[in-house]
């Protein structure tokens, strides 16, 4: 009997040995020219006209392209164009029809018209909407439940077509903005410029209810701002004038949709399948999606029908040092598949990219002491053993605000009452920000002075970019208002000591945050801690994030934490967050401080239509001054991004705007092989020692059955 | 037997009834079809307009259980809980409210996932905790056996979170053996397994243990046992023969009703380990307020469940023909 | 109610613990008044195990208690004040034995014993540059030198003090048991030790030592040796904490400097509550209508049985999470109620409980109304159905009695899987308030702490010691108390 485990253990050993690694992936993905990412987050639309986030622009960024992009490399970001030939020019119309000059005075002007020409012969990736038989007709779209009972993906279609793009493409998609059904994010914004938009939603609304149709051929109901003119070229009106309406041309928004796709995609019987235009994407560029498991798993690859494009000539200055100019010249994409699985927790994320599972990582606060040291010169610098590793780190400033908001319309801190403006400012010193971001963000932030980051137009640095309220210039450094003054501010404001000067009664204020996790409670621990140093007593309310945009909508907070991420690099997109026919509470904007100051707003609507320059600039000042002085926001920071990239990835230029880096990258998968066998040894004796333990006790217990046999048969005998 | 199970079937529904009916309670007591509606629809400008169009989409623009413009029968049909709930009698689950994906759908999706790893996690457990049971009747009395009992007690006494954590941490971390997470469809799923199957029997060894031995302590102090042993009948044969086929009863009692509600999948392991199952369907949905998947989950569990009572009632009749069903 | 400078703060579980503790005095009383429960109990405190299980468990009980205490104090009052007013902060009885601990907040990170901060720092030199180095701690051993050349000599001192601490405690402790036990039997022992010892100063060190030698070497009824050592070894570990907390972090500090040891202690009120309260909100439901059902069968039984298959065929963790869920919805939903963040944390704590007893008084009720099934067929309860006693009175008389030792093993059983379930649930974010201490809080920040490199694991054991602590005993405790009433589960 003993034998006989011998022989199992043996076997069980050898199939361990065999077997065991921890590659989370299948063996036959490896040696491949393939790129492995994570995303953390359920990815819920890929549909270019709902799609709002930057998890989400990950994927149709690669695979839709709108007219216009950001350059990768260069710096300030600069437009050029993608799917269109060249970047339009706006022409300008008065309200009689008549050109109007290229610096003609804003209020003369009443509609701006782009003319967009696009590139001849881009052709859509291939996709069983365009599929047409010998007749010409398309064969999956009148599809039945029995032809599809094979069918469980989008790649389980037998035949796939594909057709040229065109003009009216472009203009569908627009027209999709105003779908009642599709329910864009834009929609709101986008009616008050693009002419006839809401005319066009209203009646389509009109039409759902009347005739309850699957789908709604948007060919058939014109809309007035936006016209074909050729195949290759269509105009958008634009009320009045708006010059950021070029960076929205940049946004998938405006990317072309066929509408044979939509066609497709609204039967029935696909839809059973979860086989949407939510879930797969039909796009010209560079890479499309294949597989879409959002709960497991999304798989893009090279896209055969794309148009080609060329890595860019030249960079910003230092990118040739950097070797990202090393690919000039050469087809895009370099990359054949991305496959992005999905990863909730950090901890198995992080182990994963040291393994060399995933190509790159973000850092989070809790593995950054093992990933970057901070040198004398407080730079970030990667540690010997992640150096060794051959890990590089890259560092960018996001166009992102962190702040607290005071919540204008409470009776305490809101207001325009002088007591409340110092309180304000003396809670803004308090909040100690440089201990936030070394605590929480291991310094990956820059105290915000105002509200425009790094990068943005008006920005300033040194000095001049001070706010003095809160800080103090010392030795070329600023540096906060010693809490003394805070206390100080605070008795002017009526809280000696935090206590109301007239009742005693001591000071409490409510911060609003979302949350919950298990972050979250240390963080609470250190913002009651900021206020008690002036002895106001502060009560933190998480909830998540639902519920807290609700608070927000019916201004039920006091202070609250929240942050903002630029649309577009215009500082228009940061300092109408301060504009009062933008606030939150009445208006459903984003003011979601309800500040209101008459003087700030007719400055803003200056401002707003100024191309950038000497005059803007003056405008800008005096509007970051006057709301450093009332200071409706506690000004929190701007966040640096650190990645981590292994060195076997190429190319790698972070471009908060843009998210399609992908078709830029280049991997030496080679590399990548190597090193994954270096670092992902298995350590066996573990198992031996297990099995050593196993065999120990079995022979103990069998000499303990044999004895007592034994004294039994004695006892019987 | 076919009019035990119709009679079962008739029982039911009333079950059935009354689950969807907390449901709906829990859920509408304090969150309106109007809260859903802007808790999904986003932060951006959101009009009076769209919301109506979401609940009209979503047939949240009824009243909820008692809708007085009728006259008729309408009254009760024309509300949310009547709508809904018929659907779900014919398994019939409906779209997702947040991003309109097919629940029935996503479900046969995600099911294979969880029972690959409930499945083996189970029968694994099962057999570890009654062969280690066996071995301690077999040595009671012996020190082994007192060594055991704490050594199970110690066991119970641990969070299963602790054996997750520390399981991650020393597999894959230090010694590379196992993927620290992650799934992989099809056959090479089992890498993947290795781990929180591991984990999910160890957590549960001490526990499972101890009651099967006490159950087996039941049995072998009756006559019949002694009597065996009187004969001289070896004392493994004694264990096998006699004292396991009489413990069935009780073991299936604990045993049988678990096992429909295996297909649910488990919630600490799918979300710790990455597992696309439908216990991380789950929470994932009541974290968002997807109240149509959390409807459809609570009904697929209640339905599994009253399956479970079934099958351990088939059960005993075939392990005890004393048993009939009528 | 308000005294001189303090105002008593009773929340909605410091209420429930007080009332199960004074329910729980009212039941010692009835069992040491009735001779067949106190022999049952006797049973279980002979116990080696048993006993040693149950001076651990009030150890943390009464930590437990002395945490529920909670009160808040008042401000110093200024000139022109027309009201006295008090401090937002809610402080408990234990806070102010542990004081100083409260307060030793450190900037971030530090390991257990470390004089040093964990991460590295830009201090500012002498001389105006910056260094990054590990800066030294504000409190942690802050009251050593530069070189902590005297550490050791530091740890050995606190370590002797202790010892001598423990001595003294344990000591009186153990004389005044003797003293207590002599006499009790002080007739036997006098006509046993009169011949020899005349004096009566003589007699009593004399029947105090032959008692003291019965005890230790455990020839007592009831193994009193075995709880002294427990009683020691708990007062040794406590004086040294006690002695180290004040000038260490034991098990050093989290993320934002608390320290971790402290937060530990605090965790033991979490843990009990959901063990207990939870019991207290589950027993009357099972009770009531377990014996319903059982007694009355017919209708009763139906609609009773209908109720808890139905509650039963939901799946648990699901019915938990909706129902947690919707109460946080609610609690969002009505900020006026819960003004301080005090009392938003401890409604969560009380909504927990309350959720975890309506999905666990199934088993019970199940379990009562099987055995109220067959009790109700025995003579003397069908003898006094036809004498017409009232069915109050029956149930009273004959159910009641009869059915205690089941709830009671159930009650002991439920007590460590309640508190295994809120470390589980608090991970899944539908347990306590993440503001609340509690292991399970601990644990899921730890999780985020065991990737870090190197590793933070201190927070992990601190919180798996004094769990591990509390369910062991727990655990413990109940297997010596279901052998004492229901012998035949084990031979």
């Amino acid at each position: 009997m003993r034998s006989i485990t011998k022989t199992v253990f043996l076997i069980i050993l050898a199939f361990f040995t065999g077997a065991c690694d921890n590659n989370p992936y299948t063996a036959s993905l490896s040696g491949k020219n393939i790129l492995f990412s994570a995303f953390s987050t359920r990815i819920k639309y890929l549909d270019p006209a709902r799609a709002y986030s930057s998890s989400e622009y990950r994927f149709i960024r690669q695979i839709y392209e709108p007219p216009l992009q950001y350059h990768y490399l260069k710096r300030p970001y600069t437009l050029i164009p993608l799917s269109a030939t060249e970047v339009p020019k706006p022409q300008y119309f008065d309200a009689n029809g008549n050109v109007l000059p290229e610096n003609a005075p804003v209020k003369t002007i009443d509609h701006t018209v782009y003319e967009i020409s696009i590139q001849r012969g881009i052709k859509y990736q291939p996709h069983p909407g365009f599929a047409r038989d010998a007749q010409g007709r398309f064969i999956y779209h009148n599809l039945s439940e029995s032809a599809l009972s094979n069918i469980h993906e989008l790649s389980d279609f037998e035949k796939t077509g594909t057709r040229e793009l065109v003009a009216n493409d472009f203009v569908y998609q627009i027209k999709r903005l105003a779908h009642p059904r599709i329910n864009s994010p834009i929609y709101g914004l986008m009616s008050e410029y693009i002419v006839g938009l809401w005319e066009l939603n209203e009646r389509l609304q009109q039409v759902d209810k009347e005739q309850k149709l699957d789908y709604i051929d948007l060919d058939n109901y014109p809309l007035e701002g936006v016209e074909v003119v050729d195949d290759y070229t269509y105009r958008i009106r634009i009320t009045g004038k708006y010059p950021q309406f070029l960076y929205w041309l940049a946004m998938p928004f405006f990317a072309p949709v066929p509408p044979e796709a939509e066609r497709f995609y609204s039967q029935k019987v696909l839809i059973k399948r979860n086989i949407t235009i939510n879930g797969y994407p039909v796009g010209t560029g560079p890479y499309m999606l294949t597989v879409n498991n959002p709960n497991y798993r999304i798989v893009l690859e090279r896209n055969k029908n794309f148009h080609g494009e060329l890595y860019p000539l030249e960079g910003a200055a230092g990118d040739k040092e950097l070797g990202l100019l090393r690919d000039a010249g050469k087809p895009l994409p370099f990359i054949d598949t991305a496959i992005y699985t999905l990863e909730k927790e950090t901890i198995p994320y992080w182990n994963k990219f040291l393994q060399g599972y995933f190509d790159a990582a973000t850092i989070s606060s809790d593995n950054f002491d093992q990933a970057v040291t901070i040198s004398a010169d407080s730079n970030a610098i990667l540690t010997d053993e992640m150096r060794e590793k051959g890990i590089r780190l890259i560092t960018s400033v996001r166009p992102t605000n962190f702040y607290f908001g005071f919540n204008m319309q409470d009776t305490v801190v809101g207001g325009t009452a002088e007591s409340a403006r110092l309180l304000r400012q003396a809670i803004s010193i308090a909040m100690d920000i440089e201990e936030f971001i070394s605590i929480f963000h291991n310094g990956r932030g820059i105290p915000a002075q105002g509200p425009l980051p790094q990068g943005i137009f008006g920005h300033k640095e040194g000095e001049k970019g001070v706010n003095p309220y809160i800080y103090d210039w010392v030795n070329g450094q600023a540096k906060r208002k010693p809490i003394a003054i805070a206390r100080s501010l605070l008795a002017e404001a009526g809280y000696p000591n935090g206590r109301n000067e007239k009742s005693g009664k001591p000071l409490v204020l409510y911060l609003d945050v979302r949350g919950g996790g298990p972050d979250d409670k240390s963080m609470f621990d250190w913002y009651r801690k900021q206020l008690a140093k002036l002895d106001i007593q502060l009560i933190v309310r998480a909830t998540d994030y639902n519920r807290f945009r609700e608070k927000m909508q019916m201004g039920n907070a006091q202070i609250f934490w929240w942050g903002w991420h630029a649309d577009y690099p215009d500082p228009e997109n940061f300092l109408f967050l301060f504009y009062g026919p933008n606030g939150k509470v009445k208006y459903g904007g984003e003011n979601a401080a309800n500040y209101q100051n008459d003087k700030f707003d007719a400055l803003f609507e200056q401002m707003k239509n100024m191309d950038n320059g000497e005059a803007r600039l003056k405008i800008i000042d005096k509007m970051v001054e006057i709301v450093r002085y009332n200071a409706p926001w506690l000004w929190g920071f701007h966040p640096l991004e650190f990645s981590m990239h292994h060195d076997w990835e190429h190319n790698v230029k972070p471009h908060p705007m843009e998210n399609s880096s992908l078709k830029y990258w280049r991997i030496d998968h080679e590399k990548r092989e190597n090193y994954r066998e270096k670092y992902n040894k298995p350590v066996l004796w573990p198992l031996g020692l297990m099995l050593a333990l196993v065999v120990i006790i079995t022979v103990l217990a069998v000499r303990l059955y044999r004895q007592r046999e034994y004294r039994r048969q004695a006892v019987n005998n | 037997m076919f009019n035990y199970i119709l009679r079962r079937l008739a029982y039911a529904l009333p079950i059935l009834l009354g689950v969807n009916f907390i449901t709906f309670a829990l859920f509408f007591m304090v969150i309106t079809p109007d809260d859903m509606a802007r808790l999904h629809l986003g932060d951006k400008h959101i009009t009076q307009e769209q919301t109506k169009q979401w609940k009209h989409e979503r047939g949240y623009d009824r009243p909820l259980f008692i809708n007085s413009a009728h006259q008729d029968i309408e009254v009760i049909k024309d509300t949310i809980f009547y709508q809904k709930s018929v659907r779900l009698f014919f398994l019939d689950f409906g779209t997702s409210d947040a991003d309109r994906r097919d629940i029935n759908y996503d479900i046969s999706q995600r099911v294979w996932p969880s029972i690959a790893i409930a499945v083996p996690t189970f029968v694994v457990g099962l057999l570890v905790n009654i062969t280690m049971a066996m071995l301690l009747v077999f040595f009671r009395g012996t020190q082994l056996d007192t060594m055991a009992v704490v050594m199970t007690v110690i066991l119970m006494s641990i969070s299963s979170l602790f054996y997750i954590i520390a399981g991650q941490f020393l597999m894959s971390k230090l010694w590379h053996l196992t993927p620290i997470s992650g799934y992989e469809l099809g056959f090479d799923a089992w890498r993947f397994l290795i781990l929180p199957v591991v984990i999910g029997v160890i957590s549960g060894m001490g526990a499972g243990t101890r009651w099967y031995r006490s159950i087996f302590f039941e049995e072998i102090n009756r006559d019949y046992v002694r009597t065996a042993r009187a004969k001289g009948v070896p004392e493994l044969k004694v264990l096998f023969r006699h004292v396991l086929r009489n413990a069935m009863v009780p073991i299936l009692t604990g045993v049988v009703v678990v096992i429909p509600a295996l297909f649910m999948g488990s919630l600490i392991m799918e979300t710790f380990f990455a597992i696309p199952g439908l216990g991380s369907y789950t929470i994932e949905a009541i974290q968002s307020y997807d109240f149509a998947i959390v409807r459809s989950m609570v009904f697929l569990g209640s339905v599994l469940y009253i399956i479970g009572l079934v099958l351990t009632d088939i059960s005993y009749t075939w392990v005890d023909p004393r048993v009939r069903l009528s | 109610m308000e005294f001189f400078d303090i105002k008593l703060v009773i929340l909605w579980t410091d209420g429930l613990l007080f009332l199960l503790t004074l329910l729980a005095l009212f039941a010692i009383i009835y069992i040491y008044r009735n001779p067949y429960l106190r022999c049952t109990w006797r049973e279980v405190f002979r116990s080696k195990i048993g006993i040693s299980a149950f001076v651990v468990l009030m150890a943390y009980i009464t930590t437990g208690l002395l945490d529920s205490f909670h009160f808040r104090m008042a401000l110093e009052t200024t000139a022109n004040q027309t009201e006295k007013h008090y401090s937002g902060e809610v402080t408990s009885l234990l806070d102010i034995i542990l004081g100083s601990l409260y307060q030793h907040q450190e900037k971030t990170y530090s390991a257990p014993f470390s004089a040093f901060q964990f991460t590295k720092e830009n201090t500012e030199q002498p001389d105006g540059t910056f260094q990054r180095q590990y800066p030294r701690l504000e409190y942690g051993g802050s009251h050593l030198n530069e070189e902590l050349s005297d550490k050791f000599a530091d740890i050995t001192h606190r370590t002797i003090v202790s010892i001598f601490w423990a001595l003294a405690i344990w000591g009186s402790i153990a004389v005044f048991l003797t003293f207590m036990m002599a006499r009790k039997n002080r007739d036997r022992l006098e006509s046993e030790l009169k011949p020899r010892f005349g004096k009566k100063l003589g007699l009593l060190v004399s029947s105090m030592a032959h008692t003291w030698r019965k005890i230790w070497t455990g020839s007592t009824d009831i193994p009193w040796n075995i709880a002294l050592i427990t009683t020691g070894i708990l007062i040794l570990s406590i004086s040294w904490f006690a002695q180290m907390a004040e000038g260490y972090h034991i098990f050093g500090t989290d993320k934002v400097g608390n320290d971790v040891f402290y937060l530990a202690i605090k965790s033991i009120r979490t843990g009990l509550i959901v063990g207990t309260v939870t019991t207290l909100i589950m027993l009357p439901l099972a009770i009531i209508l377990g014996i319903m059902a059982g007694y009355f069968r017919g209708w009763i039984d139906d609609v009773i049985q209908y109720l808890y298959t139905t509650l039963n065929s939901i799946p648990g963790v699901l019915l938990i999470a909706a129902a947690m869920l919707v109460l946080n919805v609610w609690i969002d939903n009505h900020p006026e109620q819960f003004p301080t963040a005090v009392e938003r944390a401890d409604i969560r704590l009380m909504s927990l409980c309350i959720i975890l007893g309506l999905t666990s008084w199934i088993g019970l009720c199940r379990l009562l109304r099987g055995e109220t099934l067959k009790l109700r067929e025995l003579g003397y309860v069908q003898a006094a159905q036809v004498f017409g006693v009232s069915h109050v009175q029956i149930i009273k008389r004959h159910f009641l009695p009869n059915l205690m030792h089941i709830v009671l093993i159930t009650v002991v059983l439920d007590f460590s899987f309640l508190v295994l379930a809120e470390a589980v649930l608090s991970y899944l974010g539908i347990g306590v308030d993440p503001t609340t201490a509690s292991w399970g809080n601990m644990i899921n920040a730890a999780r985020l702490e065991m990737a870090r490199e190197p590793v933070v694991w201190w927070s992990l054991i601190a919180a798996f010691v004094f769990m591990f602590g509390l369910v062991l005993a727990a655990n413990l405790f109940s297997d010596a108390v279901r052998r004492a009433f229901d012998p035949r589960g084990i031979s």
